[in-house]
């Protein structure tokens, strides 16, 4: 593996591109600007039909539950800073920090998407707003949910990125079983990941009816067992994966990739600022 | 700035091992159908979205006899009420998104990175996806013509109520939106490419200024793509979430108002008549200087006209919607936008009249038609600014005065320049030339035919002719003009008919032509015909606006600038060319599956778990999602060719 010392890569200038801006990051950039006209549509809509509600639309701020809202914005936004840490991280060459970082942002990024997951489920089942039975639910459940479709889009692109990072440089790439050995580990990740989403869900709501005590865990593990030893034996494979083995094809120059990304989770966090005050807060005001 | 290149971490890492496995195979074929399928070269593609978009062409000119035929005399039993909205509905959506759009794009590929003196656009593979999944939304939008629920018949814009689930219950609508929603995906794909592109990939010395103005149009135009286009993606997005999910953003009964449709339509519809106009005007900006021998006149003005007709085509769409009862303050805003940006677009003829003035006109083929395109053009711009006037409007809406108004300057603007430039053009992409002839007498039939068949319409309209009515009493006095413009028709028909049978004869057995024959400014003519698959053996540094024609007049300058780059060149190891790749066809293979489970097949009866819908769905899903994983792992590397001929892959030779 050539090193190539941090000093010789100017992550702020790409001299064969006419503008010294990367390729990559100009195409993100331009397609920002496409995404916010589809969220602006979205939200023009939800705000339009807010303007002219029908008669016996629900009132919005019945349903709400601004505190976990409020938690989960609080974590997406701090889900942001890791992001900025991982791009600093391979900026400067570190993989060890470019990986916690990336999956403390998965970490972030899931624990918002369970936020949401656990809402829509609580707004249905619960509050009784569908996504059929009256306007707010059509635009509300539409616009979160792209949004909510984004942040999964996010995640996956972590997570894939991070599997990336592991993959063998010199002979062992010639080899096709690192190819694999990478889809063995996304299934891997993917269904820990689902498995720690319904624990968590499970567990909340079992809280949620009984009230939070040992007992009511101990029932639970004794009822979920089988889901709890899956996600136990997950979070090893996760860890058997991510033992080190030999140098890999993943460093400074892959920056870029990596600033790519967080370009697009940052964009997705600011659209979120944005819905979290023009659907949420905007109810709360007077 | 070599030797930068050479260092830089951007460009991929050529030093590496070479990873190919079993799956991650590289398609070198050059010829026959798999180099077609695998292809990443800018050229191929543009070829590939001309035939489509030529093909497209002549279906949407058959619907669009049928249609003249069932209005050439009143009464007429022809065509029925029902199939009559299938040809008016397919007839306008073929021809502005498989015809026009893609006809434009094919220009935009072949021509603008040679424009630029670029040796491919900046994500060759990206390139080639945009045309995949442009053809599978052609095809989604063209399936219900081979099945029982026929064609989509809701009329190009689509209004709501009457495309909801209510009025259109079965697929003809589904695949209209399937098909919008993907041709969408591809315009924005391809116009993000072509904006890092053009602001990324230009050669040394080639400024902003000094881009022809070709190249500038196409960057307008791919901002209008990718900042109108969401605009009608969201509408079909809540459009498709009603007919398929029930919700209820255009259902009266739950909240829903079907206006919004309406807006949200314009606010794409009308940058889109931008889009259709723009890149024809950049066309028109080349092919005058050319045979007027003369630089463009005023070219900053020009380019600054173009972006502001951009800019203000975000600001106009309400025109569309005078008699939908806005209230005065709205209907007069967007009366005055509507005017103001006849301002920029009259600056553009004066510049175009400027720039023929005094000049030396050879009155070949290609000159014929922009000439035309600029009195045709002129005629629809002036019924338009009629529209601007809201209580003239009030009269006009929905007659054939805007029939006639719009193929003024879609066929009299749009597709007469884009002819032109095919005219123009042929020689730089076949090494051959159209006989002057035929050619011209293409031309004139076509320019007779097209002014037999609109203008007449005018009075139609006037007259109170509605528009998308399937036929009309003999006593309403419009037989005449009818039957002028049903003849009139058939004339564009023969003359459109001679246009591509002269271009395939030519393409085989045409007059073989050397370089530049035109005598021409820009760049791309000093390029061997047809241009090697590298483009340029060594990337010119750009001294002058109109550059090829500088180095006519610096032949020894240049060429010496030439041999030290080329020197530099060959030690940074040859010229670098992308690996072909078969995943962006596969990712349309997916996508296509995806789009027949949602808009074509029927809806599973019961609540089980995975019915037929679903499970075409999803494995459409799963086909692009391992065509994209392996997409991105098998990476943006390429490999190197030498002039003369050999080649070595990455990896292998160092």
């Amino acid at each position: 593996m050539s090193s190539i010392s941090a000093a010789d890569i100017d992550h702020h200038h790409d001299p064969s591109t006419s503008t010294g801006i990367p390729n990559k990051k100009l195409l993100m950039w331009t397609f920002l600007a496409s995404d916010c006209m589809f969220f602006g549509c979205l939200i023009s809509t939800h705000l339009i039909y807010r303007l002219h509600p029908p008669p016996g639309v629900p009132a919005a701020r019945q349903i709400f539950s601004i505190e976990l809202t409020s938690f989960s914005t609080f974590i997406l936004l701090m889900s942001s800073l890791m992001m900025a840490l991982a791009v600093n991280a391979i900026q400067k060459g570190n993989l060890r920090s470019l990986r916690a970082s990336i999956l403390t942002t998965v970490l972030f990024g899931s624990i918002f998407l369970g936020c949401q997951v656990y809402e829509f489920h609580n707004f249905v089942y619960e509050k009784h707003l569908t996504i059929t039975n009256s306007i707010l639910g059509t635009t509300f459940f539409t616009l979160t949910g792209t949004h909510g479709t984004h942040v999964a889009v996010g995640v996956l692109w972590l997570v894939l990125m991070y599997i990336r990072s592991f993959k063998p440089a010199g002979a062992e790439a010639a080899k096709g079983t690192w190819l694999l050995f990478s889809f063995a580990h996304l299934v891997v990740f993917a269904a820990t990941l689902i498995l720690t989403g319904y624990v968590v869900l499970g567990v909340a709501r079992a809280g949620q009816a009984d009230g939070f005590n040992l007992k009511m865990i101990g029932t639970y593990a004794g009822a979920q067992y089988p889901a709890l030893i899956a996600t136990l034996i997950g979070f090893l494979g996760l860890r058997w994966f991510a033992l080190p083995r030999g140098e890999v094809d993943f460093d400074q120059r892959n920056a870029v990739d990596v600033e790519m990304m967080g370009l697009y989770w940052h964009f997705v966090d600011i659209v979120w600022i944005v819905i979290f005050t023009a659907v949420y807060l905007l109810e709360y005001i007077s | 700035m070599a030797d930068a290149l050479a260092k830089t971490g951007f460009l991929g890492k050529e030093e590496h091992a070479p990873t190919k496995t079993f799956v991650l195979w590289r398609p070198t074929a050059k010829t026959g159908l798999m180099s077609w399928l695998t292809t990443v070269d800018h050229k191929r593609i543009g070829f590939l979205y001309g035939i489509s978009a030529l093909f497209f062409f002549l279906v949407g000119g058959v619907e669009a006899l049928l249609i003249r035929i069932q209005l050439m005399v009143p009464n007429n039993h022809f065509l029925t009420a029902q199939q009559y909205n299938e040809m008016f509905t397919m007839h306008a959506t073929t021809m502005i998104f498989l015809a026009v759009m893609p006809l434009s794009a094919a220009f935009f590929n072949f021509i603008m990175p040679l424009q630029i003196g670029a040796r491919d656009v900046a994500f060759p593979r990206l390139n080639a996806f945009s045309f995949w999944v442009f053809l599978v939304g052609a095809i989604i939008l063209n399936i219900g013509w081979f099945i029982h629920d026929g064609a989509p018949n809701g009329g190009w814009f689509g209004y709501t109520p009457l495309t909801t689930k209510l009025y259109s219950p079965n697929h003809a609508i589904d695949m209209w939106v399937m098909g919008l929603q993907l041709l969408g995906v591809a315009s924005i794909a391809a116009s993000l490419n072509f904006i890092v592109t053009i602001i990324n990939l230009r050669a040394p010395g080639m400024t902003m200024m000094r881009l022809p103005v070709f190249t500038w149009m196409t960057l307008v135009t791919a901002f209008l793509i990718v900042l109108s286009f969401p605009a009608i993606t969201i509408a079909l997005v809540e459009l498709m979430m009603d007919r398929l999910f029930g919700t209820n953003f255009f259902e009266v009964s739950g909240g829903g108002m079907p206006i919004l449709w309406t807006h949200l339509f314009w606010v794409f519809g009308h940058p889109e008549v931008y889009i259709l106009i723009l890149p024809a005007m950049g066309i028109i900006s080349e092919i005058l200087p050319t045979f007027a021998r003369k630089p463009l006149f005023g070219y900053p003005i020009v380019v600054f006209s173009g972006a502001s007709i951009g800019f203000l085509g975000f600001g106009v769409w309400s025109h569309h919607m005078f008699t939908t009862g806005m209230g005065t303050m709205g209907t007069a805003a967007f009366s005055l936008t509507t005017m103001v940006i006849a301002v920029p677009t009259g600056v553009k003829i004066f510049n175009w009249i400027g720039t023929l003035w005094g000049g030396h006109i050879s009155m070949r083929t290609p000159m014929c038609f922009a000439l035309g395109f600029i009195w045709m053009f002129m005629i629809g711009g002036f019924s338009g600014v009629m529209h601007a006037a809201a209580p003239a409007d009030a009269e006009q809406h929905n007659s054939y005065f805007v029939v006639a108004h719009f193929h003024y300057v879609l066929i009299g603007g749009s597709l007469f320049a884009l002819l032109a430039g095919i005219h123009y053009w042929f020689p730089l992409m076949f090494g051959r030339k159209v006989s002057e002839f035929w050619g011209k007498l293409s031309f004139w039939l076509v320019f007779i035919g097209f002014n037999v068949t609109f203008f007449p319409m005018h009075f139609l309209g006037l007259n109170g002719m509605p528009r998308r009515t399937f036929t009309y009493d003999s006593n309403m006095g419009w037989g005449t003009g009818n039957f002028v413009a049903t003849m009139g028709a058939f004339l564009l028909g023969i003359g459109v008919g001679t246009y591509f049978v002269v271009m395939v004869y030519t393409f085989f057995k045409g007059e073989k032509v050397a370089k530049d024959p035109w005598d021409a400014r820009t760049l791309e003519w000093g390029l061997p015909a047809p241009p090697p698959e590298y483009n340029y053996l060594v990337i010119p540094t750009v001294h002058a606006r109109d550059d090829w024609w500088y180095e006519k007049h610096h032949r020894s300058e240049v060429a010496a600038e030439r041999a030290v780059h080329a020197k530099e060149d060959a030690a940074h190891g040859g010229i670098h060319m992308p690996f072909q790749s078969i995943y962006p066809f596969i990712a349309g293979v997916g996508i296509l599956v995806g789009a027949v489970g949602i808009a074509v097949v029927d809806a599973d009866p019961g609540p089980g778990l995975v019915g037929r819908k679903l499970a075409t769905c999803l494995v459409g899903f799963a086909i692009l999602l391992v065509a994209s994983l392996l997409w991105s792992l098998e990476g943006n590397d390429g490999y190197h060719i030498h002039p003369e001929g050999e080649v070595e892959g990455d990896g292998h030779g160092h």
